[in-house]
């Protein structure tokens, strides 16, 4: 009896705190969702129904917004090509760099490799606006304002500390013994980079140009500040929305999903490969 | 096959921390040694005597900051690893775990842009050798401990190279598994005949496959002799000790006329000891040295040596018994017979032939009276 009673105690109580975790992890989950959800049924509303000071979670969708924020002239494709060419675009190019500066510094490390990886990931701790005057001022004499290129170096300075320091911890996690083997075997440094690390660190490259790819995408300070209209993204777009005639939340909230739209449905996709990219280090 | 000359070779850390990194200031130094064509040459030591170090001095993945290692006469001190026609097996295999068995043993022909067919052939021949044909589809993963290592010679055996480098490739395997390897990598350099340096902290696998053995202790070379000559004429204290399993006995003895006596014990010393213990000043006193299997339970010692003590531990093996016995302050382990009649607590007393007894300086340790043991075949004594 004493002992059954004694069993089943633990087991309640874990039952009971499990149950309130599992509350939290939902409440969490559901506030964190909210907005998005928000913003997907304010779209597909009509403006006076989504000026309404009552919310309203019953109406008749209608896809009015949508066709409004995609009509001519408004030029969502223009906006979209450009965050495409600049987000993939920064990507390619961050990984180019990345990949070989965390080698360097995973596989043949010098006094400095830990001094100069807090160095560059100690720049992030500047906000975007501090260097903002400078920057400006380099890109005007350099004739890379409202640039597809610009704004594509911009991404990649952005991101590229991060993605070192991703693809370092990953390359980290591969014993020395491979790249020393390769070397045994005749492989060049190249080599050793192209067929036995690279195909190793695959997941983590994934999520890291994953990551990268979302950062830029996501990106408003550089493209609202160094971008007029040939070189604007979906940030210039959605924020175009926002006129001095007033706000109108349907369509603001229409362009908002077309923004964010290809992103998510790239994210949906990669989502498996991300979560396994992000704990590459983590479980062994 | 091939001749490797080491001649001062020494190896000196910054404090850069490399991920292999050593913090020792002289990991290596002043290392001397010619191989014969296609010897078997064992480095052993404790850990952190620098014999890894050499050996990855020899691989070319450590420079050597001083000395020179050449290969068939070619100085390669600054040679890149890939350029040097060795090839090594890792403690870890560091197999390439994305390529199946058969690209992981190709993949140094393939670079080298073999031709497919000579690819296929070495592969599989050496998959042959290593009755390892059935897991060339495989990925490393697949395969168990005992299999990976084979995959690992392998991959060191299609290249074909003039040397083979084989950093303590045993230690990951359970005790039967690495005898059974033990003797199959011996019967492979019987085959091939290929120079071989092997890395290892056992010096049961010392003894057993090297022709010739490195000891090291603190970077510097301790002696470089046969297995035979470790054993029965070390140079000083700490190779005595380190060779043979269990280790020699050593107690403090002082001279008393032609006698060694301390506490527990007494040895009668023979012509050849007194004129050691004479040679280079008078010595009152030395460290004797007994190995385990040349004592005895005897009821008299009949003027042979006699040692005394009191058994703390009783270990039946088996084929023999160890017993620890106390013996004034010092712990001596004796190999005995199977079926000791004895208890924990009992006196025992065990003789001792003092022919085979060595005798150590007091102070430097070094063996006294070395040249008068007989030589078995050439040695290199650098203590």
């Amino acid at each position: 009896m004493t002992t059954s009673r004694v069993d089943q105690t633990p087991g309640r109580k874990r039952g009971a705190g499990g149950t309130a975790l599992t509350l939290l992890a939902w409440l969490i989950g559901i506030t964190m969702f909210f907005p998005i959800f928000w913003v997907v049924m304010t779209a597909l509303k009509t403006e006076q129904t989504a000026f309404s000071m009552t919310p309203t979670f019953i109406f008749s969708p209608t896809l009015e917004s949508f066709r409004s924020a995609l009509a001519q002239g408004s030029g969502y494709w223009h906006y979209a090509i450009n965050s495409v060419i600049t987000a993939f675009g920064s990507t390619l190019v961050g990984l180019a760099l990345a990949i070989p500066a965390a080698y360097a510094m995973a596989f043949y490390p010098s006094r400095r490799t830990d001094f100069t990886l807090v160095w560059m990931v100690s720049t992030k701790f500047i906000p975007a606006v501090g260097v903002l005057i400078p920057v400006f001022l380099v890109y005007r004499s350099l004739g890379l304002l409202d640039t597809r290129l610009g704004l594509t170096m911009l991404f990649t300075s952005m991101n590229l500390p991060i993605m070192v320091w991703m693809v370092y911890s990953y390359f980290r996690d591969i014993p020395v013994d491979i790249v020393e083997a390769a070397s045994i075997d005749g492989a060049s440094t190249t080599q050793t980079m192209f067929r036995v690390i690279l195909p190793l660190a695959l997941p983590g490259l994934a999520s890291t140009g994953l990551l990268a790819l979302i950062l830029a995408w996501n990106e408003s300070f550089w493209s609202l500040t160094m971008t007029d209209y040939h070189a604007a993204t979906l940030a210039v777009y959605t924020a175009s929305f926002k006129s001095g005639e007033g706000l109108f939340w349907a369509r603001l909230s229409a362009a908002s999903v077309l923004t964010i739209a290809p992103i998510v449905v790239l994210g949906w996709f990669a989502q498996r490969q991300m979560v396994r990219g992000l704990t590459f280090g983590a479980v062994k | 096959m091939a001749i490797v000359e080491l001649k001062g070779v020494a190896k000196r850390y910054d404090s850069a921390p490399g991920r292999k990194g050593n913090d020792h200031a002289n990991a290596v130094e002043d290392f001397n040694l010619t191989t014969k064509d296609g010897e078997f040459v064992v480095l052993v030591g404790p850990s952190g005597c620098g014999k890894s170090t050499t050996m990855r001095m020899i691989a070319g993945l450590e420079h050597n900051t001083a000395g020179e290692i050449r290969i068939n006469g070619k100085d390669v001190s600054n040679v890149e690893p890939r350029d040097r026609d060795i090839a090594m097996v890792f403690q870890s295999y560091a197999l390439y775990p994305h390529m199946s068995v058969y690209h992981n043993m190709a993949f140094a022909l393939e670079l080298k842009k073999t031709p497919k067919d000579e690819v296929k052939q070495r592969v599989q021949e050496a998959a042959r050798i290593l009755d390892i044909e059935h897991l060339l589809d495989r990925k490393p993963r697949a395969l168990s401990g005992g299999q990976r290592q084979r995959v690992a010679l392998g991959r060191a055996l299609v290249r074909q190279p003039q040397v083979f480098l084989m950093d303590e490739p045993l230690s990951n395997l359970d005790a039967r598994l690495r005898v059974e390897m033990r003797a199959e990598i011996t019967r492979l350099h019987r085959r091939l005949g290929v120079t071989t340096f092997y890395v290892t902290h056992d010096q049961t696998e010392a003894m057993t496959m090297g022709q010739r053995i490195v000891v090291m202790r603190d970077g510097r070379i301790q002696q470089i002799d046969t297995p035979y000559n470790l054993y029965e004429r070390p140079v000083n204290r700490f190779v005595a000790g380190f060779i043979g399993t269990p280790s020699m006995n050593f107690l403090q003895a002082d001279r008393q006329g032609d006698t060694l006596k301390g506490e527990g014990f007494s040895c009668p010393l023979n012509p050849r000891q007194q004129a050691a213990l004479e040679g280079g000043g008078q010595r009152s006193r030395c460290w004797l040295g007994i190995r385990p299997e040349h004592l005895h339970q005897v009821e008299e010692s009949g003027g042979r040596g006699r040692l005394e003590g009191v058994i703390e531990v009783i270990e039946p093996l088996g084929p023999v018994t160890m017993a620890q016995v106390r013996a004034g302050e010092t712990l001596i382990t004796a190999q005995l017979a199977a079926h000791l009649d004895v208890r924990i607590g009992d006196v025992l007393t065990l003789a001792f032939d003092p022919d085979h007894v060595h005798l150590f300086d007091i102070e430097s340790d070094r063996t006294l009276g070395l040249e008068a043991y007989p030589a078995t075949s050439s040695a290199q004594a650098t203590a």
